[in-house]
């Protein structure tokens, strides 16, 4: 029986379908079989951040209403063996789908999958009471940015109420530059805001934009800090315990942290 | 006002404004409080007070803030008010 983990921030654009691809296809890389669920009716984009645009026949959707079977909707990805992608509807909203639907999806996926990823939409509606609806955890994303922190403490609270605890975080989109002038939160400004435990820090990176641009998930590459940051979240998704990037090399910095993680 | 002086330099940096700026802002947003929700506590807090102090009103402050829990330790959320005295009302 597999897990169900939804990736989620309330804000918009912090990068929720590119940790869902690059995750999912960590995943894959390290031998589980996993499906990424696109959640985001009316606005799939899970589809093109994994380069798998050309091959949807049919959509989650469809399997809700009966139109096709659950295997007829799932796309393999022919490059990496145990992925597959349920893309989202593109002409329908929201409404398509209830949280009822969403829960008896997701435990048919979970029979099928070692892990179910589902890549929640932005805001609090019913596009995000869809996609938690049948998951056992869930990942929240959040920039240091002030607005990205406020939205990711609501989600937290939500998600609470939901009854899905311990949700964990991954800061995205670091600039260390900026982090050592002062002029951005750190990963410790954050845990102590948001106070749930850390799951990984991704660099801001061009490697993001281009592999987005290429369809090829940065987790896959060997050289990128943002796909060696990703590697890392799937291990300890995996359970094992893989320390924190160094990300500016300064002793300061991770000192701080790991005196953090030691007092837990 | 030491106090102050020491922690400016740190304070400065914008990170430490935008978690300053948070903190507050979050606490409202957990606590469901809306600034004119502290407004009328604070016009009662002063009908009140004003029975048996005379107090500065422009120096008055009030706030929601966090605390820690003397049990455990857990942040809570805190009505905190600052009311500088003038002096004491005879009885």
């Amino acid at each position: 029986m597999g897990e169900v983990i939804v990736v989620t921030s309330g804000k918009g654009g912090v990068g929720k379908t590119t940790t869902t691809a690059n995750i999912g296809t960590g995943l894959a890389l390290e031998g589980k079989k996993v499906v990424v669920v696109d959640a985001d009716i009316g606005l799939r984009n899970l589809d093109v951040v994994m380069g798998l645009e050309n091959r949807i026949v049919y959509d989650v959707v469809d399997v809700v209403d009966g139109v096709c079977r659950l295997r007829q909707a799932l796309i393999k990805d022919k490059r990496y063996s145990g992925l597959f992608l349920l893309p989202a509807a593109q002409t329908k909203d929201k409404n398509a789908v209830n949280p009822k639907q969403m829960q008896t999806l997701c435990n048919e996926l979970k029979e099928m999958f070692d892990y179910v990823l589902v890549d929640c939409p932005a805001g609090i509606e019913q596009g995000f009471k869809n996609a938690i609806a049948g998951a056992d955890k869930a990942i929240v994303i959040a920039t240091p940015e002030i607005s990205a922190v406020r939205d990711a403490d609501r989600i937290i609270g939500l998600l609470e109420a939901a009854e899905l605890r311990d949700p964990l975080l991954v800061i995205n989109r670091v600039r260390i530059d900026m982090v050592k002038r002062g002029d951005m939160m750190n990963i410790e400004d954050m845990i102590d805001i948001l106070a749930i435990d850390l799951l990984g820090v991704v660099p801001d990176d061009e490697a993001i934009v281009i592999s987005t641009n290429k369809g090829e998930p940065a987790v896959v590459d060997n050289v990128s800090m943002a796909g060696k940051a990703y590697r890392n979240i799937t291990k300890r998704i995996l359970g094992e315990e893989i320390q924190f990037l160094e990300l500016d090399g300064q002793e300061g910095f991770m000192s701080r942290l790991r005196k953090l993680f030691g007092m837990k | 006002m030491d106090v102050f002086k020491l922690f400016s330099r740190e304070n400065s940096s914008s990170k430490n404004v935008a978690k300053e700026r948070l903190r507050l802002v979050l606490v409202h947003d957990r606590t469901n409080c809306s600034p004119h929700f502290l407004e009328m506590i604070k016009g009662d807090l002063l009908n009140v007070i004003s029975d048996y102090i005379e107090i500065d009103e422009d120096g008055l402050d009030i706030k929601i803030s966090k605390t820690k829990r003397s049990i455990d330790d857990a942040m809570v959320p805190a009505l905190i008010a600052n009311i500088p005295i003038k002096k004491m009302k005879a009885k």
